[in-house]
Formats: structure tokens, sequence, C-alpha cells
């Protein structure tokens, strides 16, 4: 058995003058589970995707399993016993799982004959590893958790003795991660090689053997788990001192703003997405809405924010109230009082072809102040969106840089400070830190709390828990587009909400 | 060098290098007619500019050029992929023609403006169905477009051979319109100031091309129009997100499109030929689309790529008449090529220019 699984040796790689891996050296021990951790565009990915044959390196050597090798497609990767689990799953979701895993692997002409002979490899990894799976249901029938079994079934079906984790609790439950880390410590236990890409410093204390910090490209430290900390690591990957949890006052609830009564909702599909929905917001609290992603948050606040049409029941906000026959869209809800930070930035907060001071009007640009009588007054949209951007500290500090061209953390500012500048009475964010770096976490944090100490109502919605946990004063928890239950902050625990999440409410316990 | 700068270089270096394939290749294909490429390029060119004449011409095919261009690049920047400004051009011109005969013995200033106005009106209804229908029921454009081009071709056959064909006339065509609701051509404006010039049927409606230019350019990329517009057209969720009804959007951008396309009717029938006539807009839509990807969707690419292939056009003409080997086919195979190597092939030397201008220009970064 060889003692090293992976040795990594001055790895760079440029993307033009973009350099995204600086004389990246890393070794792995055999039988170990090996964290990387990194902000967002440290070169984590890259790193893994070089390894994993996706690129190139420039320079620089691999050695797998004690040998030099070079690898120029993934073939080659899994040739030399290296599998990977991506973030998105990679599996043919109308096929069975047994189908999934034996694609692309037949070992004879006729499927039949490949399907039962892997059967019985398969039966054996199960057993092993504690993989257990029905290899006939089809994959869309699956929940996450088993989808994502299926993907490390996969991989060990094709050999690896080195798996590749890339972030993989973003999808599941705190109860299917814990299931996912036992059987990554099976894993080891049997002799695998696992590293684990993930930006949850918990995960990486719970789990791994060693860490390795990413920042900026390189390699800046290479710890053992046992002899290090959260704070340590944290200011490893920002490279300052970092405040993980955020300070806060006590809320203190004022009138209600928002309230939503009995609201239902089926998608285009005729899929019932919202069932019985009622909560309230008052005005100086933060409402969480918690929950594995997919199970009717999105709709929730797109409906609210009149994205989406109301079908069943109302909503109301201070005086208004809205029904099926309100004929509202985004722009009649935002002179409501609502500003929206939505879920997917990229997607919908923002025109990423368009320049910063184009996306600092959006939703806003038929504004008087930004009006004239026929055209637009660039002046004026100008100024605004440099004050915003100084205001929340967007670098680089350039209105009319496209926005595609800022970072993650920046285009999210950019996002915030329109919506928050508006001083509406609410504020819908949905997942205001994905794809953010902790740098930017710990500010857009303070902004989210300053708003509530304004006295005003924000409804966030958030599948990082951490982040429910830590903003929120009231937690309401989605399961399956109905809310399983409330839950004040100071109460909460991550168990008793991890169970809501899972559908599994305190009364059928 | 900012990044910006770079990039626009790279952009126009791209051009121009799709355009010099385009012509080394019917340089090939010239010669090995036996012929000196050399000499069908001078005779191209002057024949195009070489003396006002040629220069008149091609001005009065840019001028069209020009308009379904525009045509297409509003469509463009809503997320349309207008095909119709044929027929659009030929409904509006429809309309016009309709027009002058009605009114005219009205003076020209006042029949000029309505003009405009009527074929904004009927070309805009071309377009405003098609985008109807895509709005409210999801019909692709391209394809509605393209119906809508062949029901205006017929819909004026039967016209123009049943109704508005004078009984005496064999060809189908409607009869003249009396003088004063022609457009001044340019030897008559030119001839205001003194000058003396050769008839040409390029007339006054080029400058208005040109203020159509401009329009378009502050409409676009100045006004909150213009930015629902883009908005619709980049990023439809974004839109929605912001507000911006999408399909309003579309059906707005679909009438001014051909509104605009609509403009050929007015230099084509009030400008030149002073009836109406069959097929009067043969090719100019299409043309129109090429004009305006080879343009870059922008004002000011569509005036130099509607001026090019004005050039091509009048060049041409010129070149079939000179070299006897040379037919009109040799001068559509030219225009194909252009549209090869600057629409379809469009990215074809991208990679190796970008490397290039950033070697030279960015070797400190």
């Amino acid at each position: 058995m060889p003692i090293l699984a992976i040795q990594l040796t001055n790895i760079n790689k440029y993307f033009g003058n973009v350099c995204a891996n600086k004389n990246v050296s890393l070794t792995v021990k055999s039988g170990t589970i090996h964290g990387i951790v990194g902000e967002n565009g440290a070169g984590k990915s890259t790193l893994m995707s070089i390894l994993y044959g996706f690129y190139k390196a420039d320079s620089g050597s691999i050695g797998v399993l004690e040998k030099q090798t070079t690898i120029r497609s993934a073939h080659d990767a899994i040739q030399a016993g290296i599998g990977m689990v991506h973030q998105h799953f990679m599996l043919v979701d109308t096929f069975t799982v047994l189908e999934n895993i034996v694609l692309g692997t037949d070992s004879s002409f006729s499927l039949r004959e490949s399907l039962h002979a892997s059967k019985l490899e398969l039966k054996r990894l199960e057993k092993e590893y504690h993989l257990e799976v029905n290899i006939n249901s089809t994959i869309n029938k699956l929940p996450v958790g088993l989808q994502q079994r299926v993907e490390i079934l996969k991989a060990l079906y094709r050999g690896a003795e080195i798996l590749i984790l890339d972030e993989p609790t973003g999808v599941l439950t705190p109860q299917e991660a814990d299931h996912l880390f036992r059987i990554l410590d099976e894993l080891r236990g049997q002799g695998k090689t696992v590293i684990l890409i993930t930006h949850k410093l918990r995960e990486i204390m719970d789990i791994t053997d060693y860490v390795s910090v990413m920042r900026q490209g390189e390699m800046v430290a290479h710890r053992k788990t046992s002899e290090t900390n959260r704070e340590e690591l944290a200011e490893l990957m920002v490279g300052r001192k970092v405040l993980l949890r955020v300070e806060k006052k006590p809320a203190n609830p004022g009138r209600k703003i928002l309230s939503v009564d009995n609201l239902n909702y089926k998608d285009d599909s005729g899929i019932s997405r919202l069932k019985d929905i009622n909560f309230d917001v008052h005005s100086g609290e933060i409402v969480g809405v918690a929950g594995v992603s997919g199970n009717g948050q999105s709709e929730l606040l797109d409906i609210i924010a009149g994205i989406n049409h109301l079908q069943i029941g109302s909503i109301r906000i201070n005086d208004h109230k809205i029904t099926s026959e309100s004929r509202v869209d985004a722009a009649s809800m935002r002179r409501l009082g609502i500003a929206h930070v939505p879920e997917d930035r990229q997607r919908i907060g923002l025109v990423t072809s368009f320049t910063a001071s184009e996306n600092i009007i959006l939703g806003y640009h038929r504004d008087l102040k930004y009006n004239g009588l026929i055209e637009m007054n660039n002046d004026a949209i100008s100024k605004s969106c440099l004050k915003q951007m100084e205001h929340f500290d967007v670098r680089p500090l350039n209105p009319l840089l496209k926005a595609s061209l800022f970072s993650g953390g920046n285009q999210q500012k950019m996002v915030l400070a329109r919506e928050i500048e508006r001083n509406t009475d609410l504020l819908l964010v949905g997942q205001p830190t994905r794809g953010v770096d902790i740098g930017a976490i710990e500010f857009i944090h303070r902004q989210i709390i300053a708003m509530r100490d304004a006295n005003k109502a924000v409804l966030l919605v958030s599948v990082e828990l951490d982040e429910i946990l830590s903003l929120s004063d009231r937690i309401l928890v989605m399961f399956e587009g109905q809310i399983m239950g409330q839950v004040l902050a100071k109460d909460a625990n991550e168990r008793d909400i991890g169970l809501l999440m899972a559908g599994i409410s305190k009364e059928t316990d | 060098m900012s990044e910006r700068q770079v990039n626009d270089l790279v952009v126009t270096l791209v051009t121009v290098t799709n355009l010099l394939m385009a012509f080394l290749i019917s340089g090939i294909v010239i010669w090995a007619l036996g012929e000196d490429p050399w000499f069908a390029l001078k005779t191209m060119l002057y024949g195009a500019f070489g003396y006002d004449e040629g220069l008149g011409y091609t001005l009065y095919y840019t001028t069209n050029f020009i308009f379904t261009a525009l045509g297409f690049a509003i469509g463009f920047h809503c997320g349309l992929f207008n095909i119709g400004a044929e027929g659009q051009a030929y409904i509006g011109g429809l309309a016009v023609g309709l027009l002058c005969l009605w009114l005219e013995n009205w003076s020209i200033l006042i029949v000029f403006p309505l003009a405009i106005i009527v074929s904004i009106i009927f070309g805009g209804i071309w377009g405003a169905i098609p985008g109807y229908l895509k709005a409210r029921h999801g019909s692709h454009e391209v394809v509605t477009t393209i119906m809508f081009n062949f029901i205006a071709s017929v819909i004026m056959v039967y016209l123009l051979s049943h109704v508005l064909r004078p009984p005496q006339e064999m060809s189908p065509e409607s009869r003249d319109f009396a003088e004063n609701v022609w457009i001044p051509q340019m030897h008559e404006i030119f001839s205001w100031f003194g000058f003396e010039i050769t008839k040409t049927p390029l007339n006054g409606t080029f400058f208005f091309a040109l203020f159509c230019l401009f329009l378009v350019w502050r409409f676009v990329w100045f006004t909150r129009w213009g930015y629902e517009l883009r908005t619709v057209g980049t990023n439809e969720f974004a839109a929605v997100y912001a507000g911006i009804n999408v399909s309003k959007n579309i059906i707005i951008a679909m009438v001014v499109c051909g509104g605009l396309s609509g403009f050929v009717g007015i230099n084509e029938i009030m400008g030149s030929s002073h009836r109406i006539m069959l097929n009067f807009q043969a090719g100019i839509g299409f043309t129109g689309i090429a004009v305006s990807l080879i343009g870059r969707n922008h004002p000011m690419g569509i005036l130099l790529a509607a001026l090019l292939f004005g050039i091509l056009y009048q060049g041409g003409a010129e070149l079939s008449f000179e070299i006897q080997t040379i037919d009109r086919h040799m001068v559509v195979l030219i225009q194909g090529l252009v549209i090869l190597f600057a629409g379809a092939l469009e990215n074809l030397f991208r990679p190796q220019i970008e490397i290039f201008i950033k070697q030279v220009f960015m070797r400190n970064l």
C-alpha cells in the first residue's frame, strides 16, 4: 500500500493573465480524509480540475499513489484511481441507479449481461461501505442524499482509491450530512483516501485528519486538523482576522409589516409548491426561513416579490391586501415598500453584461430622479451608483465596468446596495452570502442587521443553517412546501431544526 | 491601453480580417475565371465611388439597408430575430404609396411627415402581429415573420394586379403619383445650391436615414424604454424581477422594427419609382439582417456595413457590366462570402487576433 495518495508539486495554472494556481504543492496521505478550504476563487476547484483532468496545468507534476502520472482527461484520472463527486451530480435522471453506475463501463456488448455482472460487484461494494441504496429505483425518485450515495458508489465501482468530493454538503440536511460523514469515515477505515473541498469550517473540524488552506491561488498553510481551530483557518483563508459570529442586540419587534395568509401555490406543471403558508413579519425583526433548497422557499420569496403570480391565499403589506385578483408585478410590489435581494444574483438580480451603473437602476429605472423628459439622467445614475458602491465597499469602484467582471462577493454587494439603500419597510433576502467570500459575508451580515436595527422588517431565506441561526430572531422551517415549525432563535438548536428540515415534526417524533 | 480599448480594437480587427478573407477568396475565384482580380477590385471601387452617378447609386442602396438593418437591430436588442423586414418594408411601402395616390395634390411638407406616420403604422402592424403571437402564445418570431413575408407578398400581388393597376396598363404597377409628392432627389437638392450633379435615385430620404441612425442610438442606449428593451433581450428573468413587462416590450420592439423597415417604402416609392411596384423591396430586408449583424447591431456599425453593401451592390453592377466573364451571379457570390465570413464565421480568427493584440499591447501586464 503506497503511503502517499497524491503528490502535487509546483502546479501553475493561468487563465489568460489571471493566475488561478501559483506554485501549488499538496501531499495527501493514503487512508486519510484531507480537507481543502479557501474562499471562492481561491483556486480549489481549479486544482481539483487539474487533478481530475478537466484542465491541464501549465507546469508542475502530479503523482498518484506514488507514481508520476500525466492526466489529460477524466478517463486518465479514473484509470489512475481517482474518483470525483461533483457538486452538481452527473446522473441521468430517468435511468435506474444500476444503469447510471454501469453507464460507460459496460463489460459486455449485451447490456443485460453487463447489468448482471455489475449487480454482484455492486452488492459487494454496498455491503463493504454501508452504502445501501435500491439499485432498481430511478434517480429522480431518490432524495438528494441518496443520489449523492449513488455518485460515490459510481466512483468506487470504477475502482477509485482516491475520492474527491466538491462541496458535498451544500444540498444536504444536517442529518444527511452526518450520514455522509459516517460513510466517509467507513471509506477511510477501508484504506481509501478522501479529499474534501468545502468552505464550511465546521465540517473540516469534524471529519478531516489534515487540512490545506488556499488563498488567491496559492497554498498558504497545511495543518493537522487536531492542531488547529476554526478561527485560525478563517484567518488563513481571508488573510486577516474575521468575526465568525455577528454581534447583534436583542430584537425589538414593532408593528406588523408583512402577513402571509393561507398561501398555496402550484407551479406550471401542476406540482404543489406551497401549502397553507401562514406567518407574519414585524418591523425590527429578522425572520429566517430555513430548509433544504427546493422546498418552496424560492417560490415563497418570488410570490411576495411579485415575480410569481399569487394563486390562493393573500398577502398583506402594511395596509395593502393582495389576493389572486390583484394585478401586481415586481414593480408594483416595489412601490408598496418591498426591496428584494433575489436568491440567484447572476440569473435574476443582475444583467451581467450591463455596466454597474445600469445594474444599480435595475427595477428602479423609472424613478423620476433617474429620468429626464425623454432620455435618462446619466449624471444622476452614475452619481447614485458611485455613492452606493462606496457605501457598500464594492471593488473596483468603477460604475462603467461590466457586472460580470466583478467577483461574486462584489456583485452581491451591488445588489444589496441597490435594495438596501431604498430603505423600504420590508427587505426580502434570498441566499445573501451564496458564493460570497468570508470577508464579504461579515459585511453583508452587518448590513442586514443594520436594516433590522433601523426598525425595518427582514425576511431571510437561506440554505446555510449557520447563517439562519446567527442572523434570525425567529426561524421558520420549510419542508415540501409547508412550514414545519417555528422556533425563536434564542431557543433554537441545530438538531431540532435539522429534524424539521427533514420533515419530522415534534408531534410525530 | 484599457481593457475596453483592447476589446474595441479586437472587434475592429476581427471584422476587417473577415472582410479581407471574403475579398481574398472572391479574388481567387475571379483569377480562376481568367480575369485580373486587381483590375476587378479597381473597377468595383470606381463603380461605387469613382464618379457622382456611381456614388449616388451606392448611397441610394445604403439608405435602404440602413432602414432594414435598424429594423433588425432593434429586435435583436430585445432578444428577437426579426426576419420579417422584407414584408414589413413591403407593407410600409404600400401604405406610403396609397397615401401619395390619395393626397397627391397636397404639399410634400405635409405628405412627408404623414408618410412617416403611415409607414410606421402599417410596417408596425406587420411587425406587431408576430410580436403579439410571440408574447402571448410563444410562437417563434422567425417562423411567423417569414410567414408574414409571404402573406405580404401575396397581398401585394393581388392589390397590384387587381386593384391598383390602371385598366389600360399591362404591368402590375400603380399609376405614377403627381410630382408634388415626390421627395426631392439629390441632383435637385444640389441644384438649389447651384451645384450640378448627375441624376440618380438618391433622394432626401438619405438624410432621414442618417437621422434614424441617430435616433435609434439615443433610443436604445439613453432612454428608459431602450433600457427595458435591452434588459428583456439580455436577461428575461432579470426583467421580470425588475418589474418590466416582457410581453409589452416584445410587441413594442416589433412595432419599432416594422416601422423602421417600412421606411424603405419612403426611399423607394416616394423618392425613386414614384409608383407602387411589384417586389420593390426585393432582397433589401434580408440583406438588412446581414448588414446589422456585420455592424454588430450598433448604428455606427450599421452605417459602415450598409455603405459596404451599397458598394457591393453598385460596384458589383459596374463589375458585371465592365467584365463580360463576370456576370451578376459573381456579385452575389462576393456578397455571400462577405456574409459567410463576417456573419456566420464571425469568430473564426478571433482567438488568434486576441492573442496577437494581447501580446502586442498588454505585454507589461
